[in-house]
């Protein structure tokens, strides 16, 4: 069954806590992760494979430069569930 | 008339490593030397890839000239002379001829003469490509003793205005002398490549066009993100294979030796891998920087030299690079 965006964003944050031990109140959907979470790219490439892993998703290398901000990673992935 | 019955190589059952040797570039080359170009700074560098220092060659000091001072220390190390090499393998992408080969004058310079001699092009897979081929001659009989080296000097083709790739690179080489063994001292060679990433990490330009006036002179560049993304989740898989059929577990390594891309790909491996702190873990790169086939014998030459793992432990040696081609086993340490 689909996970819900609030189940989507849970789970994102832990991967996020995990890579880079940034608490995982601190992953809002309005946070960017360059410029808010600081995470730079290879710390954001582990965290999307992480993601397609736990969410069962591909993410293709070229989309993962149009993830700004933790609600792209989030609805991208929610939508790519179904 | 019976036909007479040929000949064929007599076999030996078992391999290993005599001895390793090992050159780097004579000069050291800060961060804060190279990130004026690329509009960086020492803290981003090491904070993205662990290097401190690089090593790369002056202009005096040829791929030739590391190539040889390698290959003698091993030889030396072997306790063999160099007329005893059945075969010479250098790994390079940085050799500035076409032809004729490097391996060639390399086995000439060292005094193996006439010895059978011959360039493998597997970039940073190349040392351990050559490994996978100098236990296979050694076994079937066809050379006793078989001199590997990978060495570059990729400062000759970086751009030092590329943010991709050039800041990390070095210039050294490692050699190693394969020969018979009475017990199992190199593994099977999990190995392969994937050339539908063929352009993901390459030269700018063929040299015709720089013939042609169409490039400036083709230099290294890379899709760094990715090039991570393989280098940690696929060859984390062929990282577990190469246990498999050696038959040990990640327990039983004294090392894991890596090629020394990135220290965050080895990090990401190491975590992958779940590798007990048991286990010495090589990063030669923070001092050398990323030396392409040679960083493999050059790592593991550090950690022998200091002390960190000792002769006759196992260590797991995995070289992956542009192809991408990848090839990794289980030896026993020099």
């Amino acid at each position: 069954m689909a996970l819900s965006q609030d189940q989507v964003l849970a789970g994102l944050a832990e991967i996020v806590n995990e890579e880079t031990g940034i608490d995982t109140d601190s992953v809002k959907m309005d946070k960017s992760f360059t410029n808010d979470l600081d995470i730079d790219s290879i710390s954001m490439m582990t965290i999307v494979v992480n993601a397609e892993e736990k969410f069962g998703v591909k993410i293709p290398d070229e989309e993962v430069a149009n993830l700004l901000t933790v609600a792209d990673a989030v609805n991208f992935i929610t939508a790519a569930q179904d | 008339m019976s036909q007479p019955t040929l000949n064929q190589f007599q076999t030996v059952k078992y391999s290993r490593i005599y001895a390793l040797g090992a050159s780097r570039g004579e000069l050291v080359v800060t961060n804060d030397d190279i990130a004026g170009p690329i509009d960086s700074s020492d803290e981003w560098i090491r904070q993205r890839t662990g290097i401190i220092t690089r090593r790369r060659a002056s202009k005096n000091q040829s791929l030739m000239d590391m190539a040889v001072e390698a290959s003698n220390e091993a030889i030396k190390g072997a306790g063999i002379t160099p007329q005893e090499i059945g075969a010479v393998i250098f790994s390079t992408i940085t050799h500035p001829y076409q032809t004729p080969s490097a391996a060639t004058l390399l086995a000439d310079l060292i005094g193996a003469n006439p010895a059978p001699a011959f360039d493998i092009s597997a970039a940073c897979a190349g040392y351990c490509y050559g490994i996978a081929q100098a236990d296979a001659l050694v076994r079937s009989g066809v050379a006793k003793y078989v001199l590997v080296v990978g060495g570059e000097k990729l400062s000759d083709f970086i751009d030092p205005t590329d943010r991709s790739i050039s800041f990390l690179l070095a210039d050294g080489a490692g050699a190693a002398i394969v020969g018979p063994s009475e017990t199992p001292g190199i593994s099977p060679t999990v190995w392969g490549s994937d050339g539908s990433h063929w352009s993901s990490v390459s030269m700018t330009s063929s040299l015709l066009e720089f013939r042609d006036g169409e490039s400036t002179w083709p230099t290294l560049r890379q899709d760094g993100l990715t090039v991570f993304k393989w280098a940690v989740w696929e060859m984390v898989k062929v990282a577990k294979q190469a246990l498999e059929v050696a038959g040990v577990k990640a327990e039983d390594l004294a090392a894991l030796v890596t090629h020394q891309a990135n220290i965050r790909i080895i990090d990401e491996l190491v975590k992958q891998l779940a590798l007990p702190e048991s286990v010495a873990v090589a990063r030669d790169i923070i001092n050398t920087g990323n030396t392409s086939a040679a960083s493999v014998p050059l790592a593991m030459h550090q950690l022998l030299k200091d002390g960190t793992v000792k002769s006759g432990g196992l260590a797991l040696e995995i070289g992956f690079g542009a192809g991408l081609a990848f090839a990794a086993q289980v030896v026993v340490l020099p």
